[in-house]
């Protein structure tokens, strides 16, 4: 029997299954190929993204035409808030790394749905496909932006349909995927493990799932309205035949603000993770996090009518409105507090993803307090549909997502591959990306103020300045995340053999070799301590 | 071995009624248009609602119930180890649920040939409330009427499970999915009818 120890279970990137070659990882259930299947998808798309938010950037290096043409660049704005907003950021974490950690960081052996969650990544792919065929099909690409404002989004010329319905296919994969995690949640954490021992990466993908699940239908009606106006002239949003625009606005909004906390939840989780592994310090206030999460995704449901202060609403209800929005930034700060404190006396080990998380702190404070300013009604009115509110929102959403995205990728990438990557070019790569985010992002705060608005190919003379900076930010930008994405990749040859666990983490997930065998536990853990037991 | 083998009916259940939950809000959407639209154009409304047949709609009505019922029994059934009377109370589910559709198929293609359809040029002189009126009308009923065909699909294929023994007393939360999935289809039509066909 005693060398029965010697017989190590093959890693889940060795292991075939009963398929070979490409079908052993698009037709299998196992969570981390799953994981691995949304992270090469999701890492496509946002490269697509970019390259469209680069020359988008390129245009507005000077006033007038420069290398697109007005309708051009209203569809490249329209393709870059689609593919990253239903097909990155919204799944992102969630869908990657929530994929790969969640089932072994509450001691499980897969999520409670394994084919269910493999038909959540088809649907994502049909989603994206149905976006890329509005491209091309039709009479022209759609120009609306992604938030599809009636009544343009029904009388444009451009292909509305696919893209429409597109994005209601990536709603339900959304769905699905939340209504996996939360089943697997309530149904499998391994013995011993009650609620408040679970760690704080699944707490927020338990709040961010219910967000997904109670957020989402809502969304899915309303393009499927659009839809129905689109083919049948239903007339819900058309003011000529008695519909209301702004109600379209306000349904859309009920889905699409409580979809910035799908974005940001899992994004918080994944930070204090970092905070705690790279401070070797319990984390600071642990059940005041979890009910800063819960309380986060909870008021998040009540702050929609905050994106339509301009468009007429009776005075109570933008009072109450701007007034709930100023409460959802008091668990934000008290998370911000939390992971201050846990550095605070921690033994701080300084590595690529502790940095990481650094920025993202740094970039989300700013994102947070000038989405404050946006929330308070006189200043909304001035800043109402310019530079600012961009300025704003890539604070928060690539800033906060994004950071924290590649945060958990250097966080996670010795666990999920195997293997240690170039800390020096991680490093390079991260100031690269830090600095040209300021250098992009900046800017436009000070072009906002100023009135220069928002979805123009040309602006006045006087914004140029603002502009060429802005500009010179995409490219700095764009190098780090080559550097990054280079370099990750790189380090699967080249890089050293990783540990089980290289950062000294206490969570379930360092205790498992890496990369994790196929059942992730011989044997399922009785978990009796905290997620972060540094005593 | 795998992981898929693991069973486990509670979590089962409990996906299915996040799921319904979903399903919930997503015709909650439309229920607060009907709500706006309703508030808006009371009097349209409420002479619309006249036109629409109240005999057929709680025709209708009494088929889902009866049809909820029976599934409902099915599960006892198969629990009781009764395959045929399972199997025939299943039968009379999708009998009852394709009743259902012809009833609303003959309503429909009523309107219809009044020219009271979205889009219909005839609609749009009579005024706004109607045409949202009839546009709520059709859209929700219709949508409702295709959860009713997703509903027998998905029962069909729980029958052909049942003949093959797949579902059977131990282990049935398939069959108990798909019947609260038909009790919620149910649920949806308990308030579309008073909405459209009652409040006048």
């Amino acid at each position: 029997m005693s060398n029965q120890k010697d017989i190590v279970e093959p890693s889940y990137l060795e292991y075939k299954g009963k398929y070979k070659g490409i079908f052993s990882w698009i037709l299998s259930t196992d969570h981390k190929r799953i994981a691995l299947l949304y992270l090469f998808s999701i890492l496509s798309f946002f490269v697509i993204g970019a390259t469209l938010g680069l020359l988008m950037k390129f245009e507005l290096i000077a006033p007038g035409k420069t290398i697109m043409d007005a309708q051009t660049y209203n569809a490249f704005f329209t393709l870059h808030g689609i593919v990253m907003i239903f097909a990155v950021v919204i799944p992102g974490l969630p869908a990657v790394f929530g994929n790969f950690l969640l089932p072994i960081m509450i001691g499980a052996k897969d999520v409670a749905f394994p084919k269910l969650n493999l038909f959540s990544w088809y649907l994502y792919v049909a989603g994206v496909s149905l976006v890329i065929v509005s491209q091309f099909a039709g009479d022209g690409p759609p120009d609306t932006g992604w938030t599809f404002y009636a009544p343009y989004s029904f009388r444009t010329a451009g292909t509305m349909l696919p893209a429409v319905f597109g994005a209601f296919v990536l709603g339900f994969s959304s769905i699905l995927t939340g209504l996996n995690f939360l089943v697997t949640m309530h149904r499998m954490r391994a013995p011993g493990m009650t609620w408040l021992k679970m760690p704080l990466f699944p707490w927020t993908l338990y709040a961010t799932g219910w967000v997904q699940l109670l957020a989402t239908p809502v969304i899915g009606i309303t393009l499927l309205m659009i839809v129905a106006e689109r083919t049948l002239h239903i007339g819900f949003f058309d003011p000529s035949l008695g519909g209301d625009p702004l109600l379209y606005q306000h349904l859309f909004w009920t889905y699409s603000h409580p979809a910035v906390y799908i974005m940001i939840l899992p994004a918080m989780g994944a930070i204090s993770e970092i905070i705690t592994t790279f401070s070797h310090k319990t984390i600071f206030g642990y059940k005041f996090m979890v009910a800063s999460v819960l309380a986060i995704a909870f008021v998040g449901y009540f702050v929609w009518g905050h994106h339509m202060f301009t468009s007429g609403m009776s005075g109570t209800a933008l009072y109450t409105f701007s007034l709930l929005t100023f409460l959802v930034a008091v668990p934000s700060s008290i998370k911000v507090f939390n992971w201050i404190s846990t550095m605070h006396q921690g033994s701080i080990d300084l590595q690529t993803p502790f940095y990481w998380a650094m920025a993202f702190i740094f970039v989300f404070m700013i994102g947070g307090f000038s989405g404050l300013v946006l929330g308070s009604l006189a200043a909304n009115v001035h800043l109402h549909n310019t530079h600012y509110v961009v300025a704003h929102f890539h604070f928060i959403v690539f800033g906060g997502t994004g950071f924290a995205f590649f945060g958990a990728m250097h966080y996670w990438y010795p666990k999920i591959t195997g293997k240690m990557y170039d800390t020096k070019w991680a490093n390079i790569g991260l100031v690269l990306f830090f600095v040209g985010f300021i250098t992009l992002y900046g800017p436009m705060f000070y072009l906002g103020f100023k009135g220069m608005p928002r979805r123009y190919f040309d602006y006045d003379e006087v914004f140029h300045a603002g502009n060429i900076i802005s500009t010179m930010g995409s490219w700095i930008l764009y190098s780090g995340l080559a550097i990054i994405i280079i370099n990750l990749f790189a380090s699967l040859k080249g890089g050293a053999k990783a540990p089980a666990d290289p950062w000294g983490g206490k969570t379930l997930e360092w205790t498992i070799p890496s990369p994790p065998p196929v059942e992730n536990f011989d044997e399922i853990p009785l978990i009796t301590k905290g997620p972060y037991d540094y005593k | 071995m795998t992981a898929e083998t693991h069973r486990d009916d509670l979590a089962s259940k409990t996906g299915m009624w996040l799921f319904l939950f979903t399903e919930m809000l997503f015709f909650a959407g439309l229920f607060v248009v009907y709500s706006v639209y309703r508030f808006r154009n009371p009097e349209a409304f409420h002479l619309a609602a006249k036109e629409l047949s109240v005999p057929i709609g709680t025709i209708n009505t009494i088929i889902l119930l009866i049809s909820s019922t029976t599934i409902a029994m099915s599960i006892t059934a198969i629990q009781k180890r009764n395959k045929k009377f399972t199997l025939l109370l299943i039968g009379i589910t999708i009998i009852l649920g394709i009743a259902f559709l012809v009833n609303k198929y003959f309503e429909w293609g009523e309107h219809i040939k009044e020219h009271i359809y979205p889009g219909s040029p005839i609609l749009a002189l009579r005024g706004q409330g109607d045409v949202l009126f009839y546009g709520l009308y059709f859209f929700m009923t219709g949508l409702h009427a295709l959860h009713i065909i997703i509903g027998l699909v998905f029962i069909g294929f729980i029958i052909v499970k049942i003949v093959k023994n797949k579902i059977d007393s131990e282990n049935f939360v398939l069959l108990e999915n798909s019947g609260l999935y038909w009790h919620l289809v149910d649920l949806i039509w308990i308030f579309l009818f008073p909405l459209f066909y009652l409040i006048t």
